[in-house]
């Protein structure tokens, strides 16, 4: 059963709440299980960026103009193996078009007439996969006028903590034990899951995980760089169209 | 040798490597996004879009690691995950107990496991 926007509870907190309240709300409730994940894996590129000969603050300026670490990952590989700005680019741009339906489908909670739409790029810049899942976790059950500063608050804090995140992850790069390093890479996948099944709300939901689940190591051997984005389309689209094909009773 | 020019030029670099081939893309799905609104029908297959793609690359980073994980054998990789997922369906959905006892796993078989 799809639930209606309407039948969502909203928090107690939202009862009477002004617009800075959810600001200040959005800041409080950062620091959290994905934040922390998020984290770990900044100070996981901090520690790769030093490997590949960037200063501290390239490595910073690295992850505020680009925040995303997939992205961010190939960016500084294909440093450390001395490829030519474009194809380096071009690398990373496939990466990253995957933000493109992440963007899209976020947008429209955060859009409420009085946010400015500078306001609505700047959301957006900061849009990768944890924001998306808390983003559709956190925002449909908040009244329209709070979610776009209930985000701002949110992603102001995960921005300040990725740039420490990064200069730590530069300071104590070859410091971490294998074994541990290993743990704090699983973290990702392993939130990333547990999520996607917690926000699933309804069957359909739960398909487009599991067909997506089977395409992403295999297109990702067919088609490196563009596979999660294939993945997305192919297993969403199918997703969708069986969940029409349902609907309509056949 | 490497192409990465030193200096302030680096950032130049790094500005056109990196923002400029990624910000695009979000600020592109601002631009689509303008005429959705949230109960829309392109909405519900964009976000069934951004679910599969978010679950392939979960089973990707799980089946073919990079970085440490690597090093990890499968058996070890795949063991953590279903008892990080047991615990987060044990404790009510809890984020934090199947993530890090997922993580905690992990990591202790890696050393009780090493012979």
């Amino acid at each position: 059963m799809a639930s209606k926007p309407g039948e969502l509870r909203a928090p107690a907190w939202c009862h009477g709440a002004s617009r800075k309240d959810a600001y200040k709300r959005g800041i409080a409730s950062a620091p959290s299980v994905p934040v922390i994940v998020v984290l770990v894996t900044f100070v996981g590129f901090g520690a790769l960026a030093q490997g590949a000969g960037l200063t501290m603050a390239q490595a910073v300026f690295v992850s505020v103009t680009v925040f995303a670490l997939p992205g961010q990952v190939v960016l500084v590989d294909q440093i450390a193996q001395g490829a030519a700005l474009l194809s380096t680019a071009f690398a990373v741009t496939l990466t990253s078009v995957r933000l493109l339906p992440l963007t899209i489908s976020l947008m429209p909670y955060l859009r409420d007439g009085i946010t400015p739409k500078w306001v609505e790029f700047a959301f957006a810049h900061v849009l990768a996969i944890t924001v998306w899942i808390e983003g559709m976790r956190r925002l449909p059950p908040l009244p329209d006028g709070l979610r776009a500063p209930y985000y701002g608050g949110f992603v102001s804090a995960l921005f300040l903590g990725i740039m420490c995140a990064t200069t730590l992850g530069f300071l104590l790069s070859g410091q971490v034990p294998k074994e541990i390093g290993a743990g704090l890479i699983f973290l990702t996948p392993l939130y990333f899951f547990l999520s996607l099944i917690g926000v699933s709300k309804n069957s359909i939901d739960l398909l487009a995980v599991a067909i997506g689940a089977v395409l992403g190591p295999i297109l990702y051997l067919t088609a490196p760089s563009l596979d999660l984005f294939l993945t997305g389309l192919i297993g969403g689209t199918v997703a969708y169209g069986l969940g029409k094909w349902r609907e309509s009773g056949s | 040798m490497s192409m990465f020019v030193q200096g302030n030029w680096a950032y130049l670099w790094l500005f056109l490597a990196g923002f400029c081939a990624t910000q695009p893309w979000r600020y592109l799905g601002v631009v689509l996004s303008v005429n959705l609104n949230t109960d829309s029908e392109v909405l519900v297959w964009v976000r069934l879009v951004s679910t599969a793609l978010v679950a392939g690359l979960v089973t990707r980073m799980l089946l073919l690691p990079a970085g440490a994980l690597a090093s990890v054998p499968l058996d070890v990789r795949l063991g953590a995950f279903l008892s990080g997922c047991c615990l987060y369906f044990l404790t009510r959905k809890s984020l934090a107990a199947g993530v890090f006892s997922g993580g905690g796993v992990l990591i202790l078989a890696q050393y009780f496991l090493a012979s």
